[in-house]
């Protein structure tokens, strides 16, 4: 049955780390890394669980380290954040193209400049294409939950490929929230306590990761990863439709919040859905058929059930924590905007950025930005940003 | 040294063979699951100078045989060093590090 904790989100991502029996844990601890490895090297310093704690030099290691433990058959672990991430850039890269199942806790924060450890998206942004499965969790359920079910995704023989879990940084890591923590046999029933590699190193079985890829060949093989982490969703979906018959809470590839009837909706991914949740609920009190879509998996992206929770709506408003610097806005709204072009959808989509930098999304900051699309205020060339002064 | 240049041909053509079928039929992650192929790739075809050793200087120090890149010096039957041809990329850095100078790059007419 488990029990009910309190907890703060960054110990929720090392419980889940724990339950799920990792092998190995390779991080770095420096800023801005958060509590979630201070707990682990905690855990295993005191014996609590039986893993390689691996205190790195630079989260370029850190990953690093991950793969070489992935490529023995371990299951392994790492968290990172903001500048962590960017240092990991180019292995990341290499842990998805190899194809090594590693599951990593993003916490989501700013890059520098100027020095700002506060949360945004571009950190994980900037790693948009580095061909991992790109998780976004809300609060401490959430992240102990899909951390959880990372594992049995990224694991299975149909995917192995590595999975992100991302959270805000600080709106989350830094909070302490309520969750429920299952038993060890709950776990156990749902993820095996060891991995079975079906391709790892063992001298007795000669094998070669990553040889050279000549141009006759290299393009081919980025059609195979493409294809791997598009299918992935099916088997993601598979997870946590199983995930949820184990443990009675239920997740999906995105998550809609009063959209039956809904004409303008909110769609994006993080913490800042429970805000926005509010601002509906409000702007629904004042009449206005508004709506939410929390996006769950963001890589691969769910074309068709956006599609399908999009159908009957005639604006969608994507609030981007991040800008595509001299692009068009923010990623979502690119991704959208192309996703509905391309299916031939009258849909407009208002693209709005909002909390940049750490700077607060408010409940009244999601009404505004419903309210310039009432009033007309958001033509389709441009996005919006919400920042003091002109947007 | 090693085996007929067709005979890896051969090795080399089997072991791309699957290689040619298209995106869906590639090996997974292009893993190669047989030791050694490496040596079925003639990097000697690279070279522009080749390593040519003066067995009169050479006094067998192996220094070459160290910084060799391409692991491609072995040792001769005369203990000296001699190099095969078939890998050896023509770096020039077992000229460079031979602390007597017993090795000239030789620019190849081919
Ligand atoms: S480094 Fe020079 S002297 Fe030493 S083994 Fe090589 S060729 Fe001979
Ligand atoms: S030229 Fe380079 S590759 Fe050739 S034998 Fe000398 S060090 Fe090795």
């Amino acid at each position: 049955m488990g029990k009910r904790i309190a907890v703060e989100d960054s110990h929720a991502a090392a419980l889940a780390a724990k339950m799920a029996n990792v092998d190995v844990i390779a991080a770095y601890p420096i800023t801005p890394q958060t509590h979630i490895v201070e707990e682990l090297s905690r855990m295993v310093s005191d014996g609590e669980f039986d893993a390689e704690y691996i205190n790195v030099e630079s989260e370029h290691s850190a990953i690093s380290a991950c793969i070489g433990a992935s490529a023995v058959g371990a299951r392994c672990f790492t968290a990172t954040a903001g500048q962590g991430l960017a240092l990991m850039h180019e292995i990341l890269f290499i842990a998805a193209g190899n194809r090594f199942p590693i599951v990593m806790a993003v916490a989501n924060r700013c890059l520098s400049p100027n020095i700002n450890i506060w949360g945004d998206q571009s950190d994980v942004m900037s790693s948009r294409d580095c061909g991992w499965i790109q998780i976004f969790a809300e609060n401490a359920q959430e992240i102990f939950d899909l951390l959880l079910s990372a594992f049995k995704i990224s694991e299975d023989d149909r995917v192995l490929l590595p999975v992100a879990v991302n959270f805000d940084g600080f709106y989350a890591t830094h909070v302490v929230e309520r969750m429920d923590l299952p038993e060890e046999e709950e776990v156990r029933r749902f993820l095996p306590p060891h991995r079975t590699a079906k391709y790892k190193l063992d001298p007795d079985r000669p094998l070669t990761f990553g040889a050279i890829g000549f141009p006759t060949i290299q393009f081919e093989l980025r059609r195979q990863w493409e294809e791997a982490l598009c299918n992935s969703k099916q088997v993601i979906k598979e997870v946590w439709q199983e995930f949820g018959r184990v443990f009675g809470r239920h997740y999906d590839v995105l998550e809609p919040y009063r959209m039956e009837d809904a004409e303008i909706a909110f769609i994006l991914m993080g913490g800042s859905c429970g805000t926005c949740r509010v601002a509906v609920d409000r702007l629904r009190e004042r009449g206005f058929k508004a709506g939410m879509i929390k996006l769950r998996l963001f890589r691969p992206f769910p074309k068709e059930e956006i599609l399908e929770a999009t159908s009957k709506l005639k604006t969608l408003i994507t609030v981007d924590k991040h800008i595509c610097l001299g692009g068009l806005g923010g990623p979502l709204f690119n991704d959208l905007r192309a996703l509905f072009y391309g299916f031939q959808r009258q849909i407009n989509v208002a693209g709005f950025i909002a909390g940049v930098g750490g700077r607060d999304v408010r409940v009244k900051d999601f009404e505004q930005m419903f309210e310039k699309v009432v009033k007309g205020e958001v033509s389709p060339e441009k996005h919006i940003f919400i920042v003091r002064g002109e947007s | 040294m090693g085996e007929a240049r067709s005979e890896v041909e051969e090795k080399r053509g089997k072991l791309e063979a699957p290689l040619k079928e298209g995106w869906r039929k590639l090996p997974h992650a292009l893993l190669i699951f047989e030791p050694a192929t490496s040596l079925y790739y003639y990097t000697g075809d690279w070279r522009t100078f080749k390593p040519v050793r003066d067995r009169s200087k050479c006094i067998a120090c192996l220094l070459c045989w160290v910084y060799c890149p391409e692991g491609c010096i072995y040792i001769a039957s005369d203990g000296g060093i001699d190099v095969d041809l078939n890998y050896c990329k023509g770096c020039g850095i077992c000229a460079k590090e031979c602390p007597l100078g017993a090795i000239t790059m030789v620019e190849e007419e081919k």
